[in-house]
């Protein structure tokens, strides 16, 4: 088993977003995918997808239904070596190293890639217990009332329920349920959080703090985000990713650049019809 | 005024007219009344049973030989010296259970988790029907085989002299054999009901398949196991034919699992089948044994039911 290097954090928060994502470095890529195809049985579900994402940044993959993001999203943690069938084509290069060289442990890959789902998945154990659970099986030997404090004060959700913490997690609203699981993953104190649609289950109001949440952790954390909503996209990302399905129904990336570039100046006719609604 | 006008639009209303009025449908009124008296026969028989086993067991304790309290509070049976206490029967067929319990619910539980956790779905249909195999043997079979392969085994183990020829422990590790079937398949459907993001969010915080089943997807279908944990001892409560064969024929007050005791269900088969007249002590005494396990197993079904019903709120 390969043992991934592990990186500290750099300091330097808060740098200027480099327009051209040519310019991101080896220093400023948290992952990078080389020709990546994905295959479900013969299908082919992603096609050839090349991308750096960049270190301690918000990037949103967006997209027609069925273009493959989810399925893209769930490559850089290894979540689809759980489906039956999934073959992985190509290089996801994280840590220097590539996730899927034979002997690399999926579970370490995870430890270190978290993912905050779709729908709010709480375990149906106490507030408290969510997060514990996680570090517990990380190792985590340190004062576990306090990281449950820091975590969920991190999650922005400490106030509400401070004071009943060995209660069901599952008693909680679905907005505070998805806090939940998103302060579950940053327990664990993964270098990036990977984030299937984290809202479309919720309301607006509910939506809006998690996108507060997901900008403020944007400050020690690479997020990566799949969204159906493209004013979300806009609002809360740094880099967008584009991609589109096939004639053979194999998702593609059409373009990838600064959130701010893609929006008003798109390269690809496609993407402009596709975030000015004339498509999908 | 107002209710004048809505009682006039009512009366109205209840003459239909001609193309809606009501059709007679003779053959949908004699499907109903035939499903009708399906669904009654078995609610019938359960009434039908319960009202035998209270007279007749009203009949024994109504008796000037029995007294309610040494029926509950003695431990020796011997209806031949009027000696009417339970507990030898009822110690035996909790030992035949306990022995049945320690065989039928680890392995039960651990054969869900591989079925349910580990197996491929090819691995998966192979399996499952040759568990199910086991549910479909006889009893009678099962029971000589603990006294052709179980006792013989247990008495090379631990030597001739401690392990008599009828036991409870070889009764009672056969009988859980026959009911690993329905604890693993019962465990299974609880462990396949919880949903796959739960194992989902387990896997993305980088638990092993061991962590994730244990710690996450069993204590989440807990209620649904528990539910089939006790489902299984109600079964081995009830189970005769084993115990008839195996277990011994006659009423030991024993905590010794080597000796040979008679179990509740084992007694009334062996009396029963012998030659015994009606309104003797003894039939009657029959019937109250009968009343007591049925209460035992109806108690634990209940319990049961509860589990179950509260386990399927939880996803709703």
């Amino acid at each position: 088993m390969i043992r991934l290097k592990l990186e500290t954090p750099s300091l330097t928060l808060n740098h200027p977003v480099p327009h051209d994502i040519s310019t991101i470095s080896e220093d400023t890529c948290a992952l990078e995918t080389r020709n990546l195809n994905v295959y479900y049985g013969n299908f082919r579900a992603i096609r050839d997808i090349s991308l750096k994402l960049p270190k301690r940044r918000i990037t949103a993959f967006i997209g027609p239904s069925g273009c493959g993001k989810s399925t893209l999203l769930r490559t850089f943690n290894r979540m689809n070596d759980l489906i039956p069938g999934v073959r992985v084509e190509g290089e996801v290069i994280f840590g220097g190293y590539n996730i899927y060289t034979p002997g690399v442990d999926a579970v370490e890959v995870r430890r270190r890639i978290g993912m905050v789902f779709q729908k709010p998945n709480p375990f149906p154990k106490s507030i408290y217990e969510n997060i514990a659970w996680g570090a517990r099986i990380n190792g985590y030997r340190g004062n576990m009332d306090e990281l449950v404090e820091q975590t969920l004060r991190q999650a922005a959700l400490w106030e509400e329920v401070k004071d009943k913490l060995h209660q069901s997690g599952l008693s909680l609203s679905g907005g505070q349920q998805q806090r939940l699981c998103i302060a579950r993953a940053i327990a664990i104190k993964p270098e990036i959080i990977l984030m299937d649609e984290p809202a479309s289950a919720l309301d607006p109001i509910s939506t809006l703090k998690i996108e507060e949440l997901m900008r403020q952790l944007a400050e020690n954390y690479t997020i990566v985000v799949v969204t159906h909503n493209m004013q979300q996209a806009a609002r809360i990302s740094d880099y967008t990713a584009f991609l589109m399905m096939d004639e053979d129904r194999a998702g593609y990336l059409v373009e990838f650049g600064a959130t701010a570039q893609i929006f008003t100046n798109p390269r690809e006719k496609a993407t402009e019809d596709y975030i000015t609604g004339r498509f999908g | 005024m107002a209710t004048a006008t809505s009682a006039r639009a009512l009366v109205r209303r209840t003459t239909a007219p001609p193309e809606l009025r009501k059709k007679r449908r003779p053959l949908e009124v004699l499907i109903q009344t035939f499903l009708f008296a399906c669904g009654a026969v078995s609610i019938l028989t359960t009434i039908g049973i319960v009202y035998v086993l209270g007279t007749e067991s009203w009949l024994f304790f109504r008796s000037p030989e029995v007294d309610l309290l040494e029926f509950l509070t003695t431990t020796s049976w011997i209806p031949a010296v009027g000696e009417f206490g339970i507990w030898p029967l009822v110690n035996a067929t909790m030992m035949t259970t306990t022995f049945a319990m320690m065989v039928a619910l680890p392995l039960g539980l651990a054969s869900a988790i591989y079925l349910s956790e580990y197996a491929s779905s090819g691995v998966r249909n192979v399996l499952k029907p040759i568990l199910e195999i086991l549910a479909g043997i006889p009893t009678v079979v099962y029971g000589y085989f603990a006294l052709t392969f179980m006792t013989p085994l247990l008495r090379y183990i631990f030597g001739r002299d401690i392990v008599e020829i009828y036991n409870t422990a070889s009764a009672g590790l056969v009988m859980g054999i026959l009911i690993l079937p329905l604890v693993s398949s019962m465990s299974e459907d609880a462990l396949s009901a919880v949903p796959r993001s739960l194992r989902e969010a387990a896997y993305a915080l980088g638990a092993t398949r061991l962590e994730t089943a244990v710690q996450v997807v069993v204590p989440a279908a807990l209620s649904g196991i528990t539910a089939a944990f006790i489902l299984a001892i109600s079964r081995a409560v009830g189970e005769t034919m084993i115990v008839a064969i195996a277990a011994g024929a006659g009423p030991a007050f024993t905590f010794n699992p080597f000796r040979a005791a008679e179990t509740m269900t084992g007694h009334i088969v062996r009396i029963s089948g012998g030659d015994l007249s009606y309104d003797s002590i003894d039939y009657d005494s029959l019937f109250a044994i009968g009343l007591v396990l049925f209460l035992m197993t109806l108690i634990l079904n209940l319990i049961s039911r509860a589990i179950m019903h509260r386990f399927r709120e939880v996803y709703e």
